[in-house]
């Protein structure tokens, strides 16, 4: 075998033309020198590890874990809808609706999540007594996502040329029916890529919940290392298990745009 | 059909498309609106498919006048058939689909009845391999035909044609202008902007030239053709017909 050929991909061909040898040969020799890196850096702190400690609260991890998971979908589902709405919003001919929706659009993205929440969750539930923070949590959250996935939405709307709504002008559409059945099943179709991305953001994102005491994954963890007192004990499961949950949606990603390449 | 035009003008950012231009014809079944670029032969023909409000002036088809509200408009739109030079057909939906669209969704067939007028349009049109290819999949000479297809599937009383060959090679053009020549011969009502001078004069019945904005020549086709009023019009056609 060409030793060449498993350090370098061919010149031609790209990277399609990668052998099954070369790519899972390159997997586990990358993956190899990490795990000897992390290795000796921890050697190198002396440090004693206390997994048993942290396995006696192996619940917390999977209760917090699976509390991410059902925020997260919610969160997503409800932004989208969000999204939606403001996306269309900044296209009406409403004024008084398309200037709020700008002006969300700016105010959401332009402040961290972080004081968004402590703002959502300290003054504005109290001030309409909304006393669960699980529903704050999530209603903050499809906030903040919401404003991003306005932008993704409109982007893809906009990639709709004006070609197209002529066409539909022309034989006969009404501007709603225009959207139905022109705009938004493409318009949708193209955003899917970016808006899995979200997705993978918006998972991250609920960590921060964690400061308003919701117990997810994030919390979960905090609360395992202050009974043990095992910090990498607690954290590197954290790491390992959004990981889980972000890495397939990442490759699921990835397909859907490749996928997305062949029908243009 | 009867067709009039009068004192119909349309500027864009200050800049003047059409100015007052007026015509009657009081039986014509092809006009062809010939005349150079940016002379504003679009804009008349996106005016008369109630595509934009003309800033002043007329439209009268058959007598009726048209009325640029955009409620009549869309009731007026259904009634005319429009093929753009390029990117009619919709891209996420195959050629069966791009042609019930209307069908089903403005004039309120079902789609059963929608998909069998669209089968029967795409089998005479010789497409009918074709109906479940999205138009990426499709040459431009097919694509044109699709949606002239889709034009003639609402049974319009008004075919218009922006530049419908502008965009293809020779060899598509002629399908597509044997596919006109057909519509013509069946006894429909076009009203055609071209450059291919050669089926205009084989096909028209009427011939307007369009330009700066204005009617400078009208009449019947052997006599624009022949016999050409003005020397605008006398140059115009020496450079078109020189190829």
């Amino acid at each position: 075998m060409n030793v060449k050929r498993l350090f370098f991909a061919p010149r031609d061909g790209g990277q399609t033309a990668l052998s099954l040898a070369a790519r899972v040969f390159n997997f586990i020799l990358v993956g190899l020198l990490i795990a000897l890196a992390l290795y000796f850096s921890f050697q190198s702190l002396n440090y004693r590890w206390n997994w048993g400690a942290v396995y006696q609260y192996r619940q917390m991890f999977l209760d917090g874990w699976l509390t991410t998971i059902w925020i997260s979908l919610v969160a997503l589902g409800l932004s989208i809808l969000i999204g939606l709405f403001f996306a269309l919003g900044q296209r009406s001919r409403f004024l008084p609706l398309y200037c709020f929706s700008k002006f969300y659009v700016e105010l959401i993205r332009g402040t961290p999540l972080l004081v968004q929440i402590l703002i959502f969750f300290y003054i504005v539930a109290s001030a309409i007594h909304l006393e669960n923070r699980y529903v704050a949590g999530i209603l903050i959250l499809a906030i903040f996502s919401g404003a991003y996935i306005t932008e993704i939405i409109r982007a893809g709307i906009e990639s709709i040329g004006k070609s197209q709504l002529d066409s539909a002008r022309a034989i006969g559409l009404t501007r709603l029916q225009t959207y139905r059945y022109v705009v938004l099943p493409q318009a949708l179709r193209q955003t899917l890529p970016p808006l899995a991305g979200q997705f993978v953001s918006l998972i991250k994102d609920s960590s921060l919940l964690s400061i308003i005491a919701i117990s997810e994954f994030t919390l979960n963890a905090q609360e395992v290392n202050s009974y043990t007192f095992s910090t990498l004990e607690s954290y590197l499961p954290l790491a390992v298990g959004y990981l889980l949950l972000t890495l397939p949606i990442s490759l699921w990603t990835r397909w859907l745009e490749k996928k997305m390449k062949y029908e243009t | 059909m009867k067709l009039q035009l009068t004192d119909l003008s349309k500027s864009f950012d200050g800049h003047c498309v059409l100015d007052k231009v007026a015509l009657t014809l009081d039986d014509v079944h092809t006009l062809v609106v010939i005349g150079p670029s940016g002379g504003g032969k679009s804009t008349l023909l996106r005016i008369m498919a109630g595509l934009e409000y003309p800033d002043a002036g007329t439209v009268a088809i058959d007598g009726e006048s048209v009325k640029f509200d955009e409620v009549s408009l869309q009731r007026y739109r259904r009634t005319i058939g429009t093929v753009f030079q390029t990117f009619n057909l919709f891209p996420h939906l195959d050629a069966l689909g791009n042609i019930t669209l209307p069908l089903k969704k403005v004039h309120g067939y079902t789609s059963d009845e929608a998909a069998d007028i669209a089968r029967q349009i795409l089998r005479r049109f010789h497409l009918e391999k074709h109906a479940h290819k999205r138009p990426a999949e499709l040459s431009g000479g097919q694509r044109q035909r699709v949606a002239i297809a889709r034009a003639v599937a609402i049974k319009p009383r008004l075919l218009l044609f922006d530049e419908p060959t502008s965009a293809l090679d020779p060899e598509m053009t002629a399908e597509v202008l044997d596919l006109i020549g057909e519509l013509r011969d069946e006894g429909r009502d076009l009203v055609l902007v071209t450059h291919a001078m050669g089926f205009a004069r084989r096909i028209a019945d009427q011939v307007a030239l369009l330009a700066e904005g204005r009617i400078v020549e009208v009449g019947p086709v052997s006599q624009v053709f022949e016999s050409p009023q003005t020397q605008q019009s006398r140059d115009f056609l020496a450079r078109v017909l020189k190829y």
